[in-house]
């Protein structure tokens, strides 16, 4: 059991850093908010919901970042992006598929296969992604990792244009988030 | 219901990336039945009279092998987990990459079994109730397949005892399959092995890709 | 979690956990020891004593009274298995897919001592040690379902995906058991004719019923307890970590 005894309330605008040593249970926690995991006691709610109760609604208004990529290493960055969304059900055009790879510093790179990407550049694709699916909610587990500086600012106005517009977020992260109405949580 | 033709459309791609794959399940099927003469002897109406058996347990055993690659890139590069999460229901996107695998794993297994039904001296007849038989059969053999596959996912030992847990159930599959291509051999009727196929084809439809969803659900966990 | 001894009656839902089934399953376990062996040998006693010999068959048939009991049972074991199991993903509760895993094996002997017996059956009668009768050739193939289960459980290193996965599968046994039971009895009728059968016992004396039904619930007693006592073995195992465990072993060491 790794963890017991937590609760918190996420409004709209407001992000949740979740903090704490490596192996204190943060990637469980944001997967058990995801709902890939159940607690054994507790539940997670949304719009006073449980997420069990309606997984339909919840998994629309949400998008979660693991440690993995995600991304089929065979298709290119473009075709990654567009099916990404026709999966999700809300498939968009290529013309936006390619300015959200192109505001993410990818253009010129959106047709080759992302197996000859670097990783920094195989998570911009994951931001493009982040981009079009226009979630809610945001569970970034680590989501600053293999980063170099300018994606981090990247990522960070994509954030924090995010909350203004009456988005959540909650990460984990080794680094300080330089972004204002932060909940933390230290487990 | 786009969402499901984008799971095909996406799978076959990956696929048409990696031709290699496929073809080493066509090239055992074939290496497979080309073994029991070799073991047996070339007796042509003895071969004759197995050819059903044999051909429909070597489409089993290709079906098996091609299951393991089913899920586990997408286990691997986190994009299962990611369908898992989609408001998409996962029911449908595991429908859909049961569909594309029995379009690259089953479909060739029967265009290329009449070609081996003549080596093994059937006549046109029975050459299509084969036809027909395994057209019915290799969706089953997929879909039970899938609840397999799901059910070892990254699991140590995976492939053999994918083998050990599908194998028993693929057993009525086989029974109306040879069975019919038998009976068509021997002048008989198959319209009762059809209708049992037939049968299966729908109950796996209606179960296989739930369990095989909630299986995944598991793995994930 | 705990109840006064005025209410206890009432309050079975108390033993769905682990830690306060184990001292009940160790108190029961001899009961079920008793019952089996008293019906052991009173079964036995009908089986080859009582029961008159066979017109066709003579003495060896007798084996019979250990053949069909053992198929019952290993038929009945996987139904019951497959129950808990499906309780067990159902409800989340721990001990439910404790009690499945701890019944697969037992199912599996079973249906081995249904195919071994089977055979000696079959020697002296039709002079093969195997024949591809309907019932021996679905009790192979149930053999293989109980192994099914027991390795998939065995090869998950984490305990409650092993315990839904396990039930996931036990679960489409289940709906295959009747399935691949029917498809087995036609290959059977198709291919074999009426030659050899299983089924084709000799025509059922009044004592000879008994004796199977004796050795049933046997082996049935016997099914129970040693489930009883492998389930035990596991709670301990998976509940190593828990401070109940470690006072038992404090105090028995």
């Amino acid at each position: 059991m790794l963890f017991t005894g937590i609760g918190f309330q996420l409004k709209a605008g407001e992000w949740l850093h979740v903090r704490g040593e490596n192996g204190v249970g943060k990637t469980s926690l944001l997967r058990l908010l995801a709902g890939l995991s159940k607690p054994p006691e507790g539940s997670v709610d949304w719009s006073g919901i449980s997420i069990e109760a309606d997984p339909t609604s919840y998994r629309r208004e949400l998008f979660f970042l693991g440690h993995r990529d995600a991304l089929k290493d065979d298709l290119t960055a473009l075709e990654n992006v567009l099916i990404a969304s026709a999966l999700d059900g809300s498939a968009v055009s290529q013309d936006q598929a390619l300015s959200a790879l192109c505001r993410f510093g990818l253009r010129g790179r959106e047709l080759l296969p992302v197996s000859c990407l670097s990783a920094g550049q195989k998570r911009r694709v994951i931001l493009a992604r982040l981009l079009l699916r226009k979630a809610t909610l945001w569970i970034l587990d680590e989501p600053f990792n293999a980063l170099d500086s300018r994606a981090v600012e990247l990522l960070s106005s994509l954030i924090a244009e995010h909350l203004a517009s009456g988005g959540m977020a909650v990460l984990t992260s080794h680094q300080a988030i330089p972004l204002p109405n932060a909940k933390v949580l230290s487990l | 219901m786009s969402a499901f033709f984008a799971i095909i459309r996406r799978d076959l791609l990956l696929v048409f990336r990696r031709k290699s794959e496929v073809l080493t399940i066509l090239f055992f099927f074939i290496i497979v039945t080309s073994l029991f003469p070799l073991g047996i002897g070339a007796d042509s109406g003895l071969l004759r009279k197995i050819a059903p058996g044999i051909i429909w347990v070597a489409a089993l055993l290709a079906t098996i092998l091609g299951l393991s690659r089913l899920f586990i890139s997408d286990y691997a590069d986190g994009t299962l987990e990611q369908m898992t999460l989609s408001p998409t229901p996962l029911v449908l996107l595991v429908g859909g990459k049961i569909t594309a695998h029995w379009i690259v794993c089953g479909l060739p297994l029967v265009l290329l079994a009449p070609v081996i039904g003549i080596q093994f001296d059937l006549n046109s007849e029975t050459l299509g109730t084969l036809i027909l038989a395994l057209l019915l059969g290799t969706p089953i053999l997929s879909l039970i397949g899938a609840i397999g596959a799901a059910l070892t996912l990254g699991v140590r030992g995976g492939g053999v005892l994918l083998s050990l847990l599908v194998l028993p159930l693929y057993i009525p599959v086989l029974i109306f399959g040879a069975g019919a291509v038998f009976a068509s051999s021997v002048g008989l009727d198959v319209s009762g092995h059809f209708s049992l196929l037939a049968a299966l084809l729908v109950l796996s439809l209606a179960f296989a890709p739930w369990a095989t969803a909630a299986s995944i659900r598991i793995a994930i966990e | 979690m705990y109840s006064s001894p005025r209410n206890r009656l009432m309050n079975w839902f108390s033993f769905s956990s682990p830690a306060t089934f184990y001292p009940l399953a160790g108190k029961l376990i001899p009961l079920f020891w008793v019952l089996a062996t008293l019906l052991g040998v009173a079964g036995l006693w009908i089986s080859f004593f009582v029961a008159p010999a066979d017109a066709v068959q003579g003495q060896g048939y007798r084996i019979i009274f250990v053949h069909v009991p053992a198929s019952w049972m290993s038929m009945f074991i996987y139904m019951v298995m497959a129950a808990w199991a499906a309780i067990g993903l159902i409800f989340n509760t721990r001990l439910s897919a404790m009690m499945a895993q701890a019944l697969a094996p037992t199912g599996a002997l079973m249906a081995f001592l249904s195919l071994w017996t089977g055979a000696f059956w079959g020697k002296p009668m039709w002079g093969a040690w195997w024949v591809w009768d309907a019932r021996l050739t679905s009790e192979l193939i149930l053999l293989f379902l109980f192994l099914g289960f027991i390795a998939l459980q065995a090869s998950i290193d984490d305990v409650r995906r092993a315990d839904k996965a396990g039930a996931i599968l036990a679960l489409v046994g289940i709906v295959n058991v009747p399935i691949i039971y029917f498809s087995v009895k036609w290959w059977n009728t198709l291919h074999q004719g009426s030659s050899v059968s299983m089924t084709k016992a000799p025509a059922m004396a009044h004592t000879m019923l008994w004796g199977m039904l004796l050795m049933a619930l046997c082996f049935w007693m016997y099914s129970i307890a040693i489930a009883l006592m492998r389930v035990r073995v596991i709670i301990l195992e998976r509940e190593s970590h828990s401070d109940w465990v470690k006072n038992l072993k404090a105090l028995q060491s």
